[in-house]
């Protein structure tokens, strides 16, 4: 039998036996920034399509949710950082070819309009809520009449924000488990279901759920799509792409994958939300916080398995 | 200009000299390296062939750790040479996934670190202290631009190979076979 024996002479940590540079940080920071792209993504869709009074919680409410994520994703990424002081770094250089550039710019536009978008509905939660100083109120007052174009580029920057999530990982060529278009599509879905669900979570009002579970439906089910599709693609690929996916096929992440994002993560709670929707009583919080964790999952998952995968020995 | 390197598979006999002498040239820490030798077996037996290979970072003419830095800290240098520049690397290790060789690591004082084919001897007209120690003479070092470069003379006369050429990112580390 032909046989080859390899035997390496390195030895770096983070990189020998097997690359684990990023740990939880990452997955972190993209789950957060998806969950925070989907919400402020349905709040501008909405708004703009005029149901803001239909939709309360998904427009006003769910988004101050986003700064906080944003915050605590950011807080995640700096952790992240092995040479910190010099985090400013990112900032003093724009460099388009660069995924993780990208994000940090994208994040600079991002996380001042989810500030701003939270602001101007704070007034409506807290009826008694004083901005005290007059600048502020000037401010507010200022946004109130340009929230048209503020829900634009709320719009726009959020689905950047989702897709990025997912570029991040498919710019690697070095890792051929995250090298495929699909990664783009697939975070947003993600970022999008994550969000779709806090708003189903947080909302009182029963038609507004309704039509939050219609949605998540329908993305869970673009999700399953695009990961049978990206399986498909990785498999009439070259050698390494489908070692990489074998990873999940049988590899040491089957059983993950398989279990905790697609299983628990997509099909149980797109069923409880069918049955849901079909009138019968089911305790809201369990599709939910399944969604939430098939979508942490995914982001843990692919991070992991991706860094796994390689082309060399 | 171009700079490349050549080694000699045949020639190499692994005692990783190479090795020691980044180290000690380059203040290596404790526990890492930026060149490796490589032993791969190969074959059914009894005939089997085995390849020794020292590696370190290939210099790529397309390299995706220039293209993924989000700081510009990893940069182009002078002939093609591929460099981190310490004080503007953020150590976001993007560079380090990016690398389909695996060539960079982490440096305990936190910026990444990697081979830099000795550029600081090099200016001064001397040999990478990996070229310049190996008692084999395995290693050619020089100018691909320049016809009569040792490197250049060597690939003219010798079939070679350069690894992951499928990535794309036209490697500067040429192996001879
Ligand atoms: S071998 Fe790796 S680190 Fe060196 S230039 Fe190529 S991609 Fe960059
Ligand atoms: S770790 Fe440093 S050199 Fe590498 S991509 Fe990040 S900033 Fe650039």
């Amino acid at each position: 039998m032909r046989e080859e024996i390899i035997v390496s002479g390195r030895n770096n940590p983070l990189i020998d036996p097997q690359l684990h540079v990023w740990h939880w940080e990452i997955p972190t920071y993209l789950f957060l920034g998806g969950l925070a792209a989907g919400l402020m993504f349905f709040a501008a869709l909405y708004y703009l399509r005029g149901k803001e009074n239909d939709y309360r919680t998904a427009v006003k409410l769910a988004p101050m949710i986003a700064p906080i994520a944003l915050a605590l994703g950011l807080v995640a990424l700096f952790l992240d950082l092995h040479h910190k002081l010099y985090f400013w770094r990112l900032y003093t250089t724009i460099r388009l070819e660069s995924p993780m550039s990208w994000g940090a710019w994208t994040l600079m536009v991002v996380t001042p309009v989810s500030i701003i978008w939270s602001a101007l509905h704070i007034k409506e939660l807290f009826p008694n809520w004083d901005w005290k100083f007059d600048f502020a109120k000037e401010l507010i007052d200022f946004f109130q009449k340009k929230k048209k174009v503020l829900a634009w580029i709320m719009l726009i920057s959020s689905a950047i924000l989702g897709i990025y999530t997912g570029i991040l990982f498919s710019a690697f060529n070095a890792r051929p488990l995250w090298n495929t278009s699909i990664m783009g599509p697939l975070f947003l879905a993600s970022g999008l279901s994550a969000g779709a669900a806090v708003v189903i979570w947080m909302s009182k009002d029963h038609a507004e759920r309704k039509r939050f579970a219609q949605l998540d439906l329908m993305i869970i089910g673009i999700e399953l799509f695009l990961i049978i599709h990206m399986f498909m693609g990785f498999l009439a690929s070259t050698q390494v792409q489908i070692d990489a996916v074998n990873l999940f096929l049988g590899g040491p992440y089957t059983a993950q994958f398989w279990g905790f994002v697609v299983i628990l993560g997509m099909i149980v709670p797109a069923i409880l939300e069918g049955l849901e929707l079909k009138g019968y009583k089911i305790p809201v919080a369990i599709p939910v916080v399944l969604v939430l964790f098939g979508s942490i999952m995914l982001r843990f998952i692919i991070s992991n398995a991706g860094q796994a995968s390689r082309w060399l020995y | 200009m171009r700079y490349a390197m050549a080694i000699d598979t045949k020639k190499c006999v692994g005692c990783s000299d190479c090795v020691v002498a980044c180290q000690t040239e380059n203040d290596v820490p404790i526990g890492h390296c930026r060149d490796w030798v490589v032993e791969v077996m190969d074959g059914t037996y009894p005939e089997l062939e085995m390849e020794l290979r020292s590696e370190r970072c290939n210099h790529c003419e397309n390299s995706p750790c220039v293209r993924c830095c989000p700081t510009g800290a990893s940069h182009y240098s002078d002939g093609g040479i591929v460099l981190v520049t310490k004080n503007e690397c953020i150590g976001c290790s993007a560079c380090i996934t990016s690398c389909p060789y695996d060539a960079r690591y982490v440096h305990p004082d936190g910026y990444v670190d990697k081979c830099t084919f000795c550029l600081h001897r090099v200016k001064k007209g001397m040999q990478p202290a990996c070229v310049a120690v190996c008692p084999t003479k395995c290693m050619y070092f020089g100018d691909l631009d320049d016809p009569r470069s040792e490197v250049s003379e060597v690939l003219k006369k010798r079939k070679y190979k350069t690894l992951i050429p499928e990535a794309g990112t036209k490697p500067q580390l040429y192996f001879l076979i």
